[in-house]
């Protein structure tokens, strides 16, 4: 082979039409932005699907205006039918997990921070960086587009089990056209994710700038490797799911459907498939997944919390191997899921085990970013009050995972609202605490100006008091039977819980409301927010060498050097108490 | 309050000095990040794969019979399928040979000799997937038994084909860009990574979809 120069420089130049910088860009800043604001509008449209829900569970009978012009089937008059709810139900969690979860913690901020807290240029392939935004915005709106056609989103919710998912339109609402936009959606999701995690990977192996070692990149950068590489093994079972899903739809085939199966009346005309296939599709993927929602998350915490406490990470090592072996046993535990499959007592206990295995990885996770903070000279910035939180919202929710590890309290739990408080709070609500950390943080170099500190602190106050409120409820009414995703409880056994419902759906429109904070001060700020400065929080990472926002090519035609770790905080040195990556190296600090 | 020292600063202060110092790029790896991207690309695609085989074993070994159709003309015919691919990564190997020798002619000679092997493996396919629709063969039902015979045949050959004819075009793509000399050897050796993993996943299609479903004597 010749001796070629590795591929390190990117000599491309600034675009100067605007289709080219803003919509069809290559720069991987204006693409982790465009994840962002992909992710804004998903969470916009996907909380207020679950206001309409949980308006819906304690009023059944309300008129929502403008409902009935959006489906007039499925909420005639305004007033939602228990089919339409669950259709909602559907779009809300696949638009959180997949288009807020998964896109904006990893291919927001990971586009735009990685490259440059590394000390590259741009991603090593800039125009599949491009492709895998707009594959994902494609899928974002095959997904809207169930909305809209003509009976709606299908009913079988984010996990889209068959049969109901499989068979057709005989099933019910949204299974014929919407079940097959969905499938397609996320088959083109896992396109994106695909593509995104390959660059993620070869960027960080190949596009270190000198000194940068593995052990010297900041752990927001450990994190989005490991996402990525959870992404590139699991996206593709989902992709291969899709695909067989689509088949049975509409090639007859039987993937996932067994013989005699009678729909409303008439008998089916497939054999010899296995709903459980899917379901072992699905969360061979589906718990990486969660983990895919969560670990950028991890990286932005250690990262601010480290920041904010002006003193190194606690155990950077450690959390490194933590993280990695939380995504290694991450691909053993997707049986806890299916507990009430009817599998094997035998496999149950089996896979009971890594589940709960993987606790040990995450508290050793918990403890040190306490060990972190502990005894540093603390800066509540907005930033780190969401660390703080992300920390109790993290450890409550996955206080909730212990006891459905356990296969004998499962087969009550499962179908219970118990596992919705769960995975709200130990998925939802930390990952999203991860991007408001990551959003607080990163805002002034992303946009040149400084988000409002006092706004923050009213919004994460409102924000940490309601998601308790909206979620704490929900394992206590599990624990007392309450099933999930029914549309509505009337005249049941259920009655005397009712309150608690109305409680919880007033905590989540009065959150939900608290939002509308955060998104005047994203857009507020952005125009009239006071200049930023290069480095306001004072932090060591190469991102805050650069101006805010960063050139073109990140450092000005500049090669950056490294030679200290990423969190040299509680030092003294030229009058600061911080030394930066890029310092030049050689006088001993005084500490 | 002081800044805790000792055990808690665990990342004291470098001395840059002494510190093995990277000097950046794909140095510790040595790997060109295009051939980096495409063993990732290969590693998902076997995923894939693999949970498509996987299902097609969770359903084979769940159904009380599954069809043996296979005739020995059908096998004979698979087995002439597998020796052209095999043969067109020989091809492949020397076209990468030839590329990083500086053989700008041989290199495209071979590549194209390559995507011949596809080409003729794919008419090869198309024939007998006609053959068995003839013979009645659907997704979802033929005349043999359980219908998931049929679905999971075409699955897991369709998209094997598809890899094979997206293989072909890129190597012509390859071939014409080298030609011209606007692509390098290592454009060559990349999609050489991509057509011997296509060979290699047939190598598990053929016996698991033909040999373990010939028909007994
Ligand atoms: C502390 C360790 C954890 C344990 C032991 C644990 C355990 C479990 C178990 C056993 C289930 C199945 C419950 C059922 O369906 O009956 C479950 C559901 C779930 N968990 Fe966790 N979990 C943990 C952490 C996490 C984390 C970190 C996330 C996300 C970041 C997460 C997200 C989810 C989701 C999304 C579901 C439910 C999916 C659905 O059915 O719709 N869990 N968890
Ligand atoms: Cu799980």
């Amino acid at each position: 082979m010749e001796s070629m120069p590795m591929e390190v420089q990117h000599h491309h130049t600034a675009p100067t039409s605007f289709i080219r910088k803003y919509v069809f860009s290559v720069d991987h800043k204006v693409i982790g932005k465009q994840y962002y604001f992909l992710a804004i509008f998903s969470v916009f449209v996907g909380m207020v699907l679950s206001w309409l829900v949980r308006i819906h569970l304690v009023w059944p009978n309300i008129h929502i205006w403008g409902l009935g012009v959006l489906s007039p089937t499925g909420a005639p008059g305004g007033v939602m039918s228990p089919d339409y709810y669950l259709s909602l139900l559907t779009v809300h969690g696949t638009l959180m997990v997949f288009f807020v979860l998964t896109t904006a913690p990893q291919a927001g901020f990971g586009n735009y921070a990685l490259p440059i807290q590394i000390g590259a240029e741009d991603m090593a392939f800039p125009v599949l960086n491009m492709l895998s935004f707009w594959v994902t915005f494609l899928a974002l709106c095959a997904l809207v587009a169930t909305l809209f056609v003509k009976d709606g989103p299908p009913i079988s919710g984010w996990t889209a089990y068959p049969p109901l998912s499989a068979v057709g339109s005989d099933a019910g609402p949204g299974l014929g056209m919407g079940q097959n936009l969905w499938a397609v959606s996320i088959a083109l999701f896992c396109v994106g994710s695909l593509l995104g995690a390959l660059n993620f990977i070869v960027t960080t192996v190949d596009l270190r700038c000198k000194g940068m070692t593995l052990m010297r990149m900041p752990l927001t950068c450990w994190a989005w490797l490991i996402t990525a590489i959870l992404s590139l093994l699991s996206f593709a079972v989902l992709f291969a799911a899709c695909v067989l899903l689509f088949l049975d739809r509409n090639a007859g085939t039987s993937f996932f459907l067994p013989a005699g199966l009678l729909v409303n009346g008439k008998l089916q005309n497939h054999s010899g498939g296995s709903p459980l296939l899917w379901q072992h599709l699905f969360w061979f993927f589906g718990h990486p997944e969660v983990y895919i929602a969560i670990v950028p998350g991890f990286g932005v915490i250690s990262h601010v919390l480290s920041v904010f406490s002006r003193k190194p990470v606690l155990g950077y090592k450690v959390i490194v191997g933590c993280l990695l072996s939380i995504g290694f046993l991450s691909f053993t535990v997707w049986g806890h899921h299916m507990f009430l499959s009817g599998m094997s007592p035998y496999s149950g206990f089996l896979f009971s085990i890594p589940t709960l295995i993987i606790t040990i990885p995450a508290t050793i996770v918990s403890l040190l970013w306490l060990g972190t903070v502990y005894g540093g000279r603390l800066r509540f910035t907005t930033s780190m009050m969401f660390g703080l939180g992300f920390i109790s919202v993290f450890v409550t929710g996955g206080l909730g995972g212990m006891f459905l590890a356990q296969p004998s309290l499962d087969i009550f739990l499962h179908g219970t609202y118990f596992v919705v408080g769960h995975f709200h709070m130990v998925m939802g609500v930390a990952a999203i605490f991860g991007m408001f950390a990551g959003t607080y943080f990163w805002f002034p170099k992303m946009f040149g100006r400084m988000l409002n500190e006092k706004l923050g602190k009213v919004h994460f106050w409102i924000t940490f008091v309601g998601v308790y409120c909206i979620f704490m409820p929900m394992h206590f009414i599990g624990l007392e039977g309450m099933p999930r995703r029914y549309s509505s409880f009337v005249n049941d056994a259920m009655q005397p819980l009712m309150p608690v419902h109305t409680f919880m759906t007033i905590a989540a429109l009065t959150t939900g409301a608290a939002q509308f904070i955060f998104f005047f001060n994203l857009f507020w700020s952005m125009y009239k927010g006071a200049k930023a400065p290069d480095n306001p929080w004072e932090s060591t990472t190469l991102e805050w060498t650069v101006p805010s926002p960063p050139p073109f090519d990140n450092f000005g035609g500049k090669h950056p050097v490294v030679s200290y770790d990423a969190y040299e905080y509680g030092v003294t040195r030229n009058g600061k108490d911080y030394i930066m990556q890029t310092d030049p190296p050689g006088q001993p600090a005084s500490s | 309050m002081s800044h805790s020292s000792g055990p808690l600063s665990a990342t004291a202060v470098h001395d840059g000095r002494d510190l093995p110092v990277w000097g950046g790029g794909a140095l510790p790896y040595a790997v060109p990040s295009k051939k980096l991207g495409m063993w990732l690309f290969i590693v998902s695609d076997a995923i894939t794969f693999s949970a498509v085989i996987f299902a097609y074993g969770y359903l084979r070994l769940a159904a009380p019979a599954w069809p043996r159709p296979f005739e020995t003309a059908s096998i004979v015919n698979a087995t002439v399928m597998t020796f052209v691919l095999l043969s067109s990564s020989v091809a492949m190997v020397l076209a990468v040979r030839a590329s990083s020798l500086g053989k700008v002619s041989g290199a495209v000679g071979w590549l194209v000799a390559t995507a011949l092997g596809g080409v003729i493996f794919d008419i090869l396919h198309i024939r007998e997937w006609l053959g068995l629709i003839a013979e009645g063969v659907r997704p979802f039902s033929n005349p043999w038994g359980t219908p998931m015979f049929g679905a999971a045949f075409f699955t897991m050959t369709g998209l094997h084909m598809i890899h094979v004819t997206i293989g072909v075009v890129y190597l012509l793509i390859i071939a014409v860009g080298f030609g011209r000399r606007k692509l390098s050897a290592v454009d060559v050796e990349v999609s050489g990574l991509y057509w011997h993993f296509v060979d290699l996943v047939w190598m598990f299609i053929f016996p698991l979809v033909y040999l373990l479903s010939a028909k007994m004597a």
